[in-house]
């Protein structure tokens, strides 16, 4: 089919759905949350990142906390995280988002503050940041998307790059002997006793979805609480730098980084206290 | 009433900060400057409900700075030379986020691990712009304990008039000599809400948001040219600086902070050995008294320049001169203090004795 019947099916289409007057409001079973800005994200086809950012909006919305919530965009795909979410916020530099929501809650102890970061962003650049805001019972949610690679810079090897997977930088596969094993930061920071929820995650199907949506209530519930830092990775995909397709990606990513980052909560306050 | 106090430099400081209502405090402990924490922690809490943090390195304290300048507050850090390096990137974040903070950089000697002892050699890292991009700081040299104390007020009046952090450059003399000192009435904290300030979207309101980040070019450009703009304003409104004896002055010692209190003294000494030498004190380091040395170096025969480093603010001295007179450097470096009889033995030799 050339680039000209495509175009008339998709009119034909819509006329249709037009005709038969199905957009209506009480047909509406799902929409874009007040919070999310209409700016067209940047992020690649098939990214967990959109989806993320969705469940943020989604939770801020329900919660009813827009005016009272500061969020801190990192260094990285999510650079311009603040270009998507209808909030104040605040861009930090590479690796330091947890030290400037620290600066920000300490000021304003009663607001709802998070940092949003990615692999390179947290658990590289920033380890010494994530470890010590955690150490302190910052009273922060920590929202960290954890995809194994650079993506902004175009796919080098990350903190969480899995044993043998190729980069541009581990190019014959990351080999643990000379380049480190991936960092289990979640793991490592459940051990801390300032964090006071910690969970890993994933936004791969629609179950998961509702379940990292919980996650994310819960770290802006808990903020109330003032009883330490939550903290909810995100395991997701790079579909461009994988040089996969989504679907593919989405595959690869249950097939490998699952076995290694296995979802699931690490430290609830249930069983903690 | 007045309220004297005799004090150590850095702890002058410290209750400067409280007794103005600064919100929040967040350092790392270096020597020479380790007792602004320590201060703040035992009293600032208590006294006002200040914040007083100690981070786990520079880096994270100047992104505290960063985050917690964001929200509106008046807000400080502290350090000495090595530390201040660590925090030059997120300087030149603050500064193109054009958001108010106090800095406050005790000097020691350096390159590197250097020496605890004072020293002068982060002349170029703060008026020149130590981190990366165009950007500048409003920059005070304090040259007594009591402009230690003065200077903070003023500095975050500065601040936020110009949205843009100031430097306190402070050295590890200042820091650990004690002098008598008039200390300001405590100040409530105030609890403005600023438009830019990112406390939570106003209801029917635009959010805001600080970011340094412009990836189109031509905005970026933009960003620049307003940020130029604003420090050209800066030059024009917020220069401070001081002269001595220099009215009937045939040579004139330029030189800042500490290191100008003992140029007056050899000035002093020069005027009882008949040679009529004048001190040209520039407070601010940025804005510069570019015009106040060029003008006067219409009238006197010379001017030496008098630093603890290897020669840094000669540059803008040399700059101001233009060649009008000779200018000549003496300095001391890595943590060494130059006496009175120094300088005035350099100002013979490399001056009054080549010129007569």
């Amino acid at each position: 089919m050339n680039e000209k019947n495509m175009i008339d099916e998709e009119r034909h289409y819509s006329q249709v759905i037009e005709e038969e007057s199905v957009c209506t409001a009480e047909n509406i079973v799902y929409e874009k949350p007040s919070v999310l800005l209409d700016t067209p994200m940047h992020y690649c086809p098939g990214c967990g990142h959109g989806v993320a950012h969705r469940l943020i909006a989604e939770v801020i919305e329900e919660l009813g906390i827009q005016n009272e919530t500061i969020g801190v965009a990192p260094v990285g795909c999510s650079v311009f995280a603040y270009n998507y979410l209808d909030i104040d916020m605040t861009e930090a530099a590479h690796g330091r988002a947890s030290a400037v929501a620290t600066g920000i809650k300490r000021v304003f102890p009663d607001k709802y503050v998070f940092s949003y970061q990615g692999d390179g962003d947290l658990a590289a650049i920033g380890t010494g940041e994530t470890i010590h805001t955690c150490n302190r019972g910052e009273n922060i949610l920590v929202v960290f998307i954890n995809n194994g690679i650079y993506g902004m810079t175009g796919g080098q090897m990350a903190p969480t790059t899995l044993p043998g997977m190729k980069s541009t930088t581990s190019p014959f596969g990351r080999d643990t002997q000379t380049m480190g094993a991936p960092i289990k930061m979640t793991e490592l920071i459940a051990n801390l006793p300032g964090t006071y929820y910690v969970t890993r995650q994933a936004v791969n199907t629609p179950v998961n979805v509702r379940k990292a949506k919980k996650a994310i209530m819960n770290g802006f519930k808990y903020q109330t609480l003032k009883k330490g830092l939550s903290f909810v990775e995100i395991v997701s995909n790079c579909p461009s730098n994988w040089k996969m397709t989504p679907r593919d990606a989405n595959k690869w990513m249950e097939d490998n980084m699952f076995p290694f980052y296995p979802l699931g909560d690490i430290k609830t306050p249930n069983k903690e206290n | 009433m007045k309220e004297l106090r005799l004090m150590k430099g850095n702890e002058a400081l410290a209750e400067a900060a409280i007794r103005c209502g600064c919100d929040a405090y967040f350092g790392y402990p270096i020597t020479p400057q380790s007792e602004v924490l320590e201060y703040l922690s035992n009293e600032a809490e208590k006294r006002t409900g200040m914040v007083v943090l100690q981070a786990e390195s520079e880096v994270a304290s100047i992104n505290m700075v960063y985050g917690a300048a964001g929200t509106g507050k008046k807000v400080m850090t502290s350090s000495s030379s090595p530390g201040m390096s660590l925090m030059q990137e997120g300087i030149s974040y603050i500064a193109c986020a054009e958001l108010p903070c106090l800095l406050v950089n005790v000097m020691r000697g350096g390159p590197g691990l250097g020496t605890i002892q004072p020293s002068q050699g982060d002349y170029f890292q703060t008026v020149k712009g130590g981190g990366h991009g165009d950007y500048k700081l409003i920059v005070l040299a304090p040259s007594t304990v009591q402009e230690l104390v003065d200077f903070v007020d003023e500095s975050f009046k500065l601040a936020f008039k110009y949205k843009n952090p100031v430097m306190i450059l402070s050295d590890g003399a200042l820091g650990q000599m004690m002098e008598k000192v008039e200390l300001p009435e405590q100040k409530e904290r105030e609890n403005i809400e600023y438009d830019w300030a990112t406390t939570g979207k106003p209801k029917n309101k635009d959010r805001r948001v600080i970011t340094s980040l412009h990836i189109e070019p031509d905005k970026m450009e933009e960003i620049n040219i307003h940020l130029q703009k604003k420090y050209k304003t800066i030059e024009e409104n917020e220069l401070r600086y001081e002269k001595i004896m220099c009215d009937d002055a045939d040579y004139i010692i330029t030189a800042f902070g500490l290191v100008a209190r003992i140029a007056t003294k050899a000035a002093e000494m020069a005027r009882e050995k008949g040679i009529k030498v004048g001190v040209i004190r520039p407070i601010t380091l940025f804005p510069f008294p570019t015009k106040v040395i060029s003008e006067a170096a219409n009238n006197i025969q010379g001017i030496l320049d008098v630093e603890m480093n290897a020669g840094q603010m000669v540059e803008d001295v040399k700059i101001a001169v233009a060649g009008k007179v000779p200018v000549e450097f003496y300095g001391r470096m890595g943590g060494v203090v130059p006496t009175p009889d120094e300088i005035l033995e350099a100002l013979e030799k490399k001056l009054v004795g080549e010129l007569a």
